[in-house]
């Protein structure tokens, strides 16, 4: 069989391109925005969550025969809980400077509506490893748009990708200028409102 | 005094927890469609912050940050890492108590508010507002203030984008943009609006 037919990639190519939980599904933006300042910071970010996101998913699949129904919220959110208590720790002992940047961010993880909407429409009902493809998938969907939003803002904002100038200098002396506005959190906004319509433009295309 | 009419000041219109911090935006795209809804979860934010807010600053004070047990006799235990699962438990705890209290004394304000309630201990706007007090070393009055404005100002945005969205039926929004696609748009609209505040000193 050949690897593009199996559930397991299903599970994990579905949720990144047609069903992408920010723009198709608006999932989750709560915390996406905020990070998009620069690249570096939306990576982190869009790693952090899909660390979460396919742990939790894997750990509450594994228990899902045992999770009484009605407490079964409490047992989602503190298993999420603490895997983001995990994943902020991991990044103040390695990553110092980045997590200040993330600040709140990361905590914010715990009320993002993928995380608890995947937990419970999909782990609550497939096998572990599904639901870690599930996790996998659904989390690349998300970095793949806080990163295109971070693209556009760093490099239009301030001239740099990850932190280095890529506009050349002799661009500035010909009177090229960075657009302050772009790094504002309206601008923020705006271009997610532009990439959903260029996804919608693209899809209704086919 | 002054510094708390700043800090609400700066809360509701600068500082807007969902224009310039983008909390709470699952529930705003998806309530705004309707004005009544959105008065009620309005209302609901700024009730559920105003009590969460503080109490999640007597907890956090005495006993999770850094030093907090040395009343009980353990000065150097710092539980500050387990902020994140503890807010989130009195989150969910106060929310579900709110929500028995109104049913008792207020059932029309509980039907009213009823089916939101809920759905308000998974607003991040809630949590964040939590974190962004511990980050920014609040004092417990500085935090009730903190916890109304950031109230206010979500009621606030919330309201204006449910109106703005009555008079978006009337528009000729092109097809892609339509739905969630112009409500970004607008929101990011709205945003710039508000930051014109910033140009009031106080």
């Amino acid at each position: 069989m050949k690897l593009t037919k199996t559930d397991h990639y299903k599970a994990f190519s579905v949720p990144l391109l047609q069903e992408n939980p920010i723009s198709i599904q608006m999932l989750g933006i709560c915390s996406a925005l905020a990070v998009t300042v620069q690249m570096k910071t939306a990576i982190v970010m869009g790693l952090s969550l899909t660390f979460v996101l396919s742990f939790s998913n894997l750990t509450i699949s594994l228990m899902r025969n045992v999770i009484p129904r009605n407490i079964r919220m409490i047992v989602e959110l503190s298993v999420i809980a603490s895997l983001v208590i995990v994943a902020d720790e991991i990044l103040r002992a390695f990553l110092y400077d980045i997590s200040k940047q993330l600040s709140v961010f990361v905590g914010l993880i715990i009320t993002n509506c993928i995380v608890m909407g995947r937990a419970e429409t999909y782990a609550l009902g497939h096998t572990p490893g599904l639901s870690f493809m599930d996790g996998l998938g659904n989390g690349a969907g998300y970095s793949s748009v806080l990163i295109s939003v971070a693209f556009i803002r760093e490099l239009l904002g301030s001239g740099k990708l990850l932190g280095y100038q890529v506009i050349p200098t002799m661009a500035y002396d010909l009177g090229y200028e960075n657009m302050g506005f772009m790094l504002l959190a309206p601008a923020a906004f705006i271009i997610i409102g532009l990439l959903v319509w260029l996804q919608n433009w693209l899809t209704h295309d086919r | 005094m002054e510094n708390l009419i700043s800090i609400f000041l700066n809360s509701v219109f600068v500082g807007n927890i969902l224009l310039a911090y983008f909390l709470g935006m699952c529930s705003f795209v998806a309530i705004s469609k309707n004005m009544e809804t959105s008065i009620g979860l309005g209302f609901a934010v700024v009730f559920v912050l105003s009590i969460t807010a503080p109490v999640n600053w007597l907890i956090y004070t005495y006993l999770l940050s850094p030093g907090a047990l040395a009343w009980v006799g353990l000065p150097t235990v710092d539980l500050s890492y387990l902020k994140f699962i503890t807010f989130i438990a009195v989150i969910a705890a106060m929310v579900q108590a709110v929500e028995m209290v109104i049913d008792r004394f207020s059932p029309a304000l509980y039907n009213a508010l009823g089916v939101f309630l809920p759905l308000i201990t998974v607003n991040c706007a809630i949590l964040g507002t939590s974190l962004f007090m511990v980050e920014r070393e609040y004092t417990f009055m500085e935090s009730l203030v903190f916890g109304i404005g950031s109230g206010t100002g979500w009621l606030l945005a919330i309201v204006s984008m449910a109106a703005i969205r009555i008079k978006l039926r009337y528009a000729d929004v092109p097809e892609g943009l339509q739905g969630f696609g112009i409500t970004m748009i607008v929101t990011g609209l709205m945003a710039m609006g508000f930051m014109l505040f910033s140009g009031i000193t106080l």
